[in-house]
């Protein structure tokens, strides 16, 4: 007779051609591609802010009237407004070299570190739900419960010194798991897509903190602008300099860099992310909970964002305010797709990005170029990481190394 | 006989999908009319009155403000909240689903009801709470429709907010440069059209993930936007950014009909665009042949390939159309609202357009309908700060976020995405 199984296999094949989904193959182009695309990136990024630069100083538009006469003129100008503007960058991002004492010229490395701190902590969790194949857009909003819960400990309760940090780091944590758990707990129950459901609970947040700033409980007495009372000495993280805000976040930020990587690469439930991310009704079948790791990996990166809160309540700011989150939560998408979703590579990512904050505050105060040209500079970056071919194609790189298969992520699953 | 053998296995593939209405809707609304109930009806305040203004000083007839006894007309308007669940309730129970009609209706029914609440021993202007309404729902409308139609082609569109960002930028900068605010309005279009082109060549060409162009795009946009502002804008405005706005234009007739002649008819070219646009991308996308391949294209792009339809060309179309489309959108806020740009002008509005585009399930009249509750629970919410309401406005402000929460998670019907939302064809 003949054999009924191979038609069988055959016929269920179409319903499910995709043999790599959307997500899978973006994270292929994440995961596999070279440093040397990363590199170039940056520099692209480096020059067409360059470009903005120069093209918007008025002393270069001042000259290029009479481009054509003395094309010179305008080059220099436009060589000075550039050198000027990314010299300030670095020198208030990485060393100061007119700084006579060693302390003072590393200053800025150390705000530096204070800027990546709540970055990395934030871009660790989007880069956590990346891996589970979540798309985490809402840090901000996480990062706004931790801050809020944080606070409120910290300035709020009035426990005895030690007890009082751990618990306000704790509570942060919890507020932002809180946030991020009730997208996983949606996705998982309704289907609800994370990213609306995320954006939507960032701007929640937002009005959430602006309503409590307005209340008793959580306004300064005696303030007229919304921000809370300073958070006691006790539930301060300590800081480890004194002309320097860098505080204990940091090394916090380290230990949880490393906690991800040991989840991700040596644990049980760090195989049932990186299984459901690759593929989540393969992970189904091989009888994995994919509802469940939904709940936990929002739960864990929530967490993470929460703590970045945390440290920008208790460590740097040392108060809420509405601002209190400052774009971190964003960034930190930025700073986990540069670090393409691995712990190690988004620390890094946290990292440049940490001392592009730094850098460009005094870039603004000393050579009047707009913070913003940070910004332009960290989305072109993306960008061009985000579509390496086109990066290949403008420097003219060999493709050789592009079509490697699968770094990391796939190969969890059978050779 | 291998026939059987065949269709054996793909037996438990077919779920029960709409058999069963949802009680989810009948659930919401019983516990929405318990609240208007218990809040607006039985514990509101007695012998007070609601006073609305009817006609504007420049009416042709003048109507006298309506004043209404706060408790009874509230307690009227949550009976009738209460009625329309117990229907809904009576339907489902009965195995039919929930119409639009009757969402809709318990909808107006609800927010009457909290109206004539909240505004016991007050007067509000009715008009003016219709006007206000509209003009913050203009960009979101603009917003939603481009969303529309990139999604129905297949293409997630989260780049909404920099389309607009970029049309209100470009159109107040190109409107003071040239002198004209129409040349503004077509700027307004090319700025939607280039961050439209860049999603486009990304997302398209390129097949990165169309959530993250759109996210970097937003970032990109709002970073150039603020940094020319810095650099150019504020510094000289009086040479880059002082367009002016557009003049209102009065269409004879129709703007002397009392409430709604001033709301729709007295406006600026921007919102006589919309509602032309909104009418042709309704007509378009369903009763065309051009609409029946953008949504074959969104919903099975293989088999549109099969049919001959170049799937890659019809995306790229489509997303440069809604690009130019929300760029429009962006116009208003500098052109036909303010008169100049400023940092950060669209201020997430296009999260609210996307937010407008899912509420109102992917088509074009809902999500007007969807914007335009939007836009009248924001103004509602400045408005009620003013005269001083039991409830503080930054939950008024949530409500649009948390409604599509709750539509998103399916608490309020069904809403589906076309099926090949976000997915890029690739030609095997």
């Amino acid at each position: 007779m003949t054999d009924p199984k191979p038609p069988v296999d055959v016929a269920e094949e179409p319903p499910a051609p995709r043999q790599e989904t959307f997500f899978q193959r973006f994270m292929r182009e994440l995961t596999g591609g070279s440093i040397l695309v990363t590199i170039l990136s940056v520099v692209l990024a480096l020059l067409i802010g360059a470009v903005l630069i120069a093209a918007s100083d008025p002393d270069v538009q001042d000259r290029a009237d009479y481009f054509f006469s003395r094309p010179g003129d305008t080059l220099s100008a436009a060589w000075s407004a550039i050198s000027d503007a990314y010299g300030a960058l670095f020198t208030g991002s990485i060393i100061d070299i007119d700084e006579y004492t060693v302390g003072r010229a590393l200053r800025p490395l150390a705000e530096t570190a204070t800027n990546a701190a709540p970055l990395i902590a934030a871009g660790l969790g989007v880069a956590l739900a990346f891996r589970a194949g979540l798309f985490n857009i809402g840090a901000e909003g996480q990062i706004i419960l931790g801050a809020i819960l944080a606070g409120y400990v910290g300035f709020g309760w009035h426990l005895p010194t030690g007890l009082h940090l751990i618990v306000g780091v704790l509570a942060g944590i919890v507020g932002g798991a809180v946030w991020g758990g009730v997208v996983g707990l949606l996705k998982a129950r309704t289907g609800a897509h994370e990213v609306i459901v995320t954006i939507m609970l960032n701007y929640v947040a937002r009005f959430l903190i602006a309503y409590l700033l307005t209340t008793t409980a959580f306004q300064r007495p005696g303030a007229s602008n919304p921000v809370s009372p300073i958070v006691d000495d006790s539930a301060q993280l300590p800081r480890f300099f004194d002309d320097s805000r860098l505080h204990l976040g940091f090394v916090l930020v380290i230990l949880a860099a490393f906690g991800v990587w040991w989840l991700l690469e040596r644990s049980t439930m760090g195989f049932e992310f990186r299984a459901v991310g690759a593929n989540p009704n393969a992970a189904r079948t091989a009888g994995m909970s994919v509802s469940r790791t939904y709940v936990w990996v929002m739960l864990l990166a929530g967490g993470l964002a929460g703590l970045a809160g945390v440290m920008q309540v208790l460590g740097t700011e040392r108060y809420l305010t509405s601002g209190i989150s400052a774009g971190i939560g964003f960034d930190a998408i930025t700073v986990a797709l540069l670090g393409r979703a691995s712990p190690w590579g988004t620390v890094a990512a946290g990292l440049l990005f940490g001392a592009l904050r730094a850098g460009g505050v005094p870039m603004q105060a000393s050579t009047g170029t707009p913070i913003d040209i940070i910004v332009v500079i960290q989305s072109l970056i993306v960008l061009f990481i985000a579509a390496p071919p086109l990066v290949r194609a403008i420097f003219r790189v060999p493709v050789r190394s592009a079509g490697q298969p699968v770094a990391g992520l796939q190969r969890g699953w059978g050779a | 006989m291998s026939a059987p053998t065949v269709l054996a296995p793909s037996a438990p593939a077919a779920p029960d999908i709409a058999v069963r209405p949802s009680w989810k809707a009948p659930i919401a609304f019983a516990v929405l009319a318990l609240v208007a109930l218990i809040a607006f009806g039985i514990l509101g305040e007695s012998g007070q009155t609601s006073t609305f203004g009817i006609s504007t000083s420049s009416d042709a007839w003048q109507i006298d403000p309506l004043a209404l006894s706060s408790q009874p007309v509230a307690l009227g308007l949550s009976l009738v909240c209460v009625v329309v669940a117990a229907y809904a309730a009576w339907l489902v129970r009965a195995g039919h689903s929930v119409p639009m009609w009757l969402t809709v209706l318990f909808t107006i029914a609800f927010v009457l009801a909290f109206l004539v609440w909240a505004v016991a021993g007050e007067q509000i202007s009715f008009t003016s709470l219709l006007q206000g309404a509209l003009a913050l729902s203009v960009p979101l409308v603009f917003g939603a429709l481009s969303g529309v139609l990139c999604e129905r082609a297949g293409v997630i569109n989260i780049a909404i907010e920099g389309q607009l960002l970029a049309g209100a930028f470009l159109s107040a900068v190109v409107a003071t440069l040239t002198g004209s605010l129409y040349v503004g309005l077509v700027a307004a279009v090319v700025a939607g059209l280039l961050v439209a082109f860049v999603l486009a060549v990304f997302a398209i060409k390129y097949i990165v993930n169309q959530i993250i162009v759109g996210v970097v795009l937003n970032v990109l946009v709002l970073g150039v936007t603020n940094f020319l502002y810095g650099q150019l804008l504020a510094p000289e405005a009086a040479t880059w950014n002082s367009p002016g706005t557009l003049p209102r234009v009065e269409i004879p007739l129709l703007s002397e009909i009392p409430v709604i002649g001033p709301v729709l008819f007295e406006q600026t070219i921007i919102v006589y665009a919309m509602y032309v646009t909104v009418a042709l991308v309704h007509v378009a996308l369903f009763r065309t042949r051009w609409g029946l391949r953008v949504r074959a294209v969104g919903e099975h792009p293989k088999a549109a390939d099969t049919l001959g339809i170049r799937v890659n060309t019809v995306r790229f179309r489509n997303v440069l159309l809604g690009g130019a489309v929300a760029g429009l959108g962006g116009a208003f806020f500098t052109l036909g609202n303010v008169g100049a740009f400023s940092r950060e002008m669209s201020a997430g509005q296009g999260f609210i357009a996307l937010a407008a585009m899912i509420f109102g399930r992917w088509s074009p009249l809902g999500a007007l309908g969807a914007a335009l509750l939007f836009g009248f629970a924001n103004n509602l919410q400045s408005l009620l700060g003013i005269i001083g309401t039991p409830i503080p406005s930054e939950f008024m402000l949530m409500l649009p976020y948390i409604l599509t929460i709750f539509a998103v998670a399916g608490l309020v019907g069904r809403v589906r995405a076309p099926a090949a939302d976000g997915e890029p064809y690739v030609k095997s």
